[in-house]
């Protein structure tokens, strides 16, 4: 447990190399699971484990781009965002995360800007 | 970086097409401006008929209003015709003196409407179909005047003919041919359509040839005079003969031009800073007078403006709908029939039916349909593909539906009467009408778009063909929805074939070496590509190839079927449907100790269990792979089971040991990766109890042997298998199996299933392979022998034993 200047709570979750290139991986927390994604690009994104469509697990689903598709009905969430991709429409809350020193921190509070 | 200048003349359907392509991949690469003669947003040209109907208002047909131009920062001057090129300076000049410079240039001038040099042709009263300022006019005659006359009985012709009297006119159509709709329909189906227009109330005089237009006493029209002496009244003329690309700006520009703006496969013009796009280009010598063609135009063309330098029109075959509501015709290729060819023909006039295929060397070269049309598509299908029809030339009159059901042999004629809440699309519950208000209101044009607004047809995929009808009938009768060439997805444009092609013979063995030298749009793909790819380099590189788990679907990626809840479903494999007591006590035994919530029979003779923790799997498949078994692959596109009747071991009328067969099949194949889905049966007997002849691969015993059939399908169309052949021995029987399977592995498009298959390819491909020549089988069956030595190489017990431990457990717990 860390904690920096901006009065985020970062928690250490793992090492960047866990999460597979363009892959995802789960984390179990007190406020639900989590999906933290990898792209190709190295970027890491997490995101509530939460398909808005139907609640699907987004960490199971195939990453591209800086998409992933839900494996339930292959609805498109933006990583950066939460967003579905258009013309479908919902959000899935979005969690702040950082890479430092190859090791990914992870805020709990969900980001509610867009 | 000051962005390019993009100018684009022809403010038409080709053209803004073309700039909507490019706005979706290089939104922000251009200035640019458009030109369009007429004072009208972009609109739909196809649909000017049901407006002069009155089906449809101006209004409904506008495709982009002002707003969208605003939107997307094009300065758009209508109302202004450009009369001048300067091509040294790069500068365009409308007829008012407005300018604009560019550096891409885009001709989208489209047509003219050919105008006979006959005297009278500039009288008041004559005009021609081909803007909305021609519909205005006809609408203006016919609420003051009564005696219409169209010349031409072509597709316009007849669509002008039918919206005058539709208003009220009284119509009379003069046509130089013999028969009406001469470039589309072959005698007796112009005949039948010639009864229902008559029917319907439309005069026609065929084989007349018009002299001259006579004015009136006011100077309109007022007649039609025929170069045999005839005349007869006329207050409004339609000259309907024809359309000529309109090449005078290009020309006047120095263009080459010939017979159409000239145009090569990325559809520059003889300058390459100019481009040209629709009817008023000449591509390989063909001008295009249809929609769908002008579409594959307008992609291309937005590519390489893009400077993605991907992509070619290599010309489109194309098809023919009439728009008049109540009358069903259907036209495309050689319909006439040439030299060399055979046609077979169904004819029922008093029906008001006909049907004409026209075959050369068994393959479908043209169609001609009139009454029931519902078969057109296919046709068009058969002759795009060149599928070889020989095994199906005695049905192939009764259609699709007759041979199964796989494609889309849904009746599509009757979309159009369906009321607004029938259901279309039973996977996501969405009705007829949804779909048309979405259309509508959202102007879309592909079936992809389609799925995407509405989601029908985006689940199982089965009302396809009624989704594509719709598509039809709300955007344009004669809008073809097949494009000649079908990309894998929105990454690439190039097909299934071409991607299998080029990796076997470049040699390509990993996905981002092969998206790199095919020029992908996307840094790594989708979810739709990279698993067609991680598909097509397993089949074509088995002993090299290392499988890529990020290009997996998740059932494949961790080896079992993820439910609604995000739990999974384990069905461990039991050869033939051969079980024993220790087998299921084993099971059992594992069920009650990870306390698995459901145990459930599976269709295919085993047990399926299922609410298992992702975290639970590893475990439970160390310990039933300890108990001997293997997996069942149920979640895989791979070889699933083996079906089977117990056969002459037990039943009273069985010929062979149908079970044991069945146990030498699933041994044999187990463990392959397929397309899509792999299932196979075993009957006994011809009673077929295993249902055989609904399987890929059926094998029914008779007392000399074993029938082998497939292409079967019990799933969401039910399709019967074709007969394969007949074989003596149980060797014979896993022999021909395995070539079958490579067949299909090698050639079928990633998520195509054996019944489509067979029917795109044709029985013949797949028996020329299989069973004709025993050297080929021979060929293909060891290459499957080949590459199973690499497949049957149980996941579960690697998985139990450790391999990918980080898929089954979550990366942190935080407490």
């Amino acid at each position: 447990m860390q904690t920096t200047n901006n009065q985020q709570n970062w928690v250490e979750v793992g090492r960047i190399e866990d999460i597979p290139l363009l892959g995802a991986r789960l984390v179990k927390s007190p406020k639900g699971d989590i999906a933290v994604f990898r792209t190709q690009g190295d970027e890491i994104f997490a995101l509530r484990d939460k398909c808005p469509h139907k609640g699907g697990p987004l960490s199971q689903g195939i990453v591209h781009g800086k998409k992933v598709a839900c494996p339930l009905h292959d609805w498109k969430i933006h990583l950066d965002t939460g967003l579905a991709v258009a013309p479908d429409e919902g959000c899935a809350a979005r969690f702040p995360v950082e890479v430092r020193d190859g090791l990914i921190y992870l805020s709990l509070e969900p980001d509610s800007s867009r | 970086m000051q962005k390019q200048k993009l100018v684009l003349v022809g403010n038409g359907m080709a053209g803004v097409r073309t700039l909507e392509e490019l706005l979706k991949i290089a939104a922000d690469k251009y200035d640019i401006t458009v030109f369009g003669a007429e004072p009208h947003p972009n609109y739909n040209r196809i649909l000017l008929s049901p407006v002069l109907a009155g089906e449809q208002t101006v209004q409904d047909i506008i495709i982009n209003e002002m707003d969208w131009y605003e939107q997307n920062q094009i300065h758009l001057h209508i109302n202004k015709k450009v009369t001048k090129i300067d091509r040294k300076n790069r500068i365009v000049f409308a007829e008012d003196g407005t300018s604009a410079k560019y550096d891409r240039l885009l001709l989208s001038t489209g047509s003219n409407p050919f105008i006979l040099p006959i005297p009278g042709a500039e009288l008041p009263g004559v005009v021609s179909f081909r803007d909305i300022s021609d519909v205005e006019a006809m609408l203006d005659a016919s609420s003051r005047y009564r005696n219409a006359v169209v010349i031409g009985g072509g597709l316009l012709g007849l669509e002008a003919a039918n919206g005058l009297m539709l208003r009220g006119m009284d119509v009379t159509v003069v046509h130089i041919a013999p028969w009406l709709m001469d470039r589309q329909l072959d005698e007796p189906a112009a005949r039948l359509l010639q009864q229902s227009l008559e029917a319907k109330g439309l005069k026609f005089l065929l084989e007349k040839q018009t002299g001259a237009l006579v004015p009136g006493e006011s100077g309109r029209v007022c007649a039609v005079s025929f170069k045999d002496g005839d005349s007869i009244p006329a207050d409004l003329v339609v000259m309907a003969v024809g359309i000529r690309p309109n090449t005078e700006l290009a020309e006047s520009a120095g263009l080459y031009c010939n017979r159409g703006v000239v145009v090569n496969d990325t559809l520059q013009t003889f300058d390459p800073r100019i481009y040209a796009v629709g009817e008023c280009v000449s591509h390989r010598g063909v001008a295009y007078g249809l929609v769908a063609p002008l579409f594959e135009q307008a992609k291309v063309a937005a590519n390489h403006l893009a400077e993605y330098g991907i992509g070619r029109y290599t010309g489109s075959l194309t098809s023919t709908k009439l728009k008049v509501t109540g009358i069903d015709l259907f036209s495309a290729g050689d319909y006439m029939g040439a030299e060399g060819t055979d046609a077979i023909v169904l004819s029922d006039p008093a029906g008001g039916n006909y049907k004409k295929v026209v075959l050369k060397d068994n393959k479908v070269v043209g169609a001609v349909l009139y009454g029931d049309t519902t078969e057109g598509s296919w046709y068009f299908d058969l002759l795009r593909e060149g599928t070889d029809v020989s095994d199906i030339r005695s049905s192939l009159l009764f259609g699709q539906h007759n041979l199964g059901d796989s494609g889309h042999g849904d009746p599509h004629a009757r979309v159009a009467a369906m009321p607004d809440s029938a259901e279309i699309c039973g996977c996501n519950g969405v009705c007829k009408g949804d779909i048309v208000k979405a259309i509508r209101d959202k102007k879309l044009f592909t079936l992809d778009e389609v799925r995407a607004h509405t989601k029908a047809s985006s689940s199982c995929g089965s009302c396809t063909g009624l989704v594509e009808s719709l598509l039809a009938v709300t955007v344009g009768g004669n809008y073809s929805t097949a494009p000649s060439k079908k990309p894998i997805c929105g990454c690439t444009d190039h097909s299934h074939d071409e991607v299998r092609e080029t990796l076997t013979r470049q040699g390509i063995k990993s996905i981002p070496a092969l998206m790199h030298f095919m020029e992908w749009k996307t840094p790594d793909g989708c979810n739709k590509c990279r698993t067609a790819l991680n598909y097509y380099m397993l089949c074509a590189w088995p002993s090299e190839y290392v499988d890529d788990n990020q290009s997996r679907y998740i059932n494949e990626r961790v080896h079992a079927n993820i439910q609604k809840d995000g739990t999974y479903s384990v069905i461990p494999r039991i050869f033939g449907g051969d079980t024993s007591p220790k087998q299921l006590m084993a099971i059992a035994q594992i069920a009650e100790k990870w306390e698995v919530p459901t145990v459930k029979f599976t269709g295919g003779q085993r047990l399926d269990l299922l609410g298992i923790k992702k975290e639970q799997l590893p475990g439970i498949w160390k310990e039933l792979s300890e108990a001997g078994f293997v997996s069942g692959h149920a979640y895989g596109k791979a070889m699933r089971t083996v079906k089977t009747c117990v056969g002459s071991q037990w039943c009273r009328f069985g010929t062979q040991d149908s079970t044991t067969m069945g146990i030498k099949l699933e041994e044999l194949t187990w463990g392959s990766w397929t397309p899509h889905k792999f299932k196979l049966a075993v009957s006994g007997c011809p009673r077929n109890c295993a249902e055989a002849t609904i399987k890929d691969f059926g094998v029914v015993a008779v007392d000399s042997g074993w029938e082998l059939h497939v292409g079967g399908n019990g799933g969401i169309k039910v399709r019967a298998t074709d007969f394969l052949c007949h074989v003596k021995t149980e060797e014979e029987v896993l022999e021909y199996c395995a070539a079958f399977m490579q067949v299909y592995r090698e050639d079928a498009h990633y998520l195509e299933r054996t019944a489509p298959w067979v029917e795109r390819r044709g029985l013949a491909y797949v028996k020329e392979r299989v069973v004709d020549d025993a050297e080929q089988r021979k060929i293909y069956a060891e290459r499957f022998y080949e590459s199973q030595k690499y497949s049957q190489d149980d996941p579960w017990k690697a998985r139990g034993e450790g391999v990918d431990a980080h898929e089954y457990k979550p990366m942190a717990i935080l407490s």
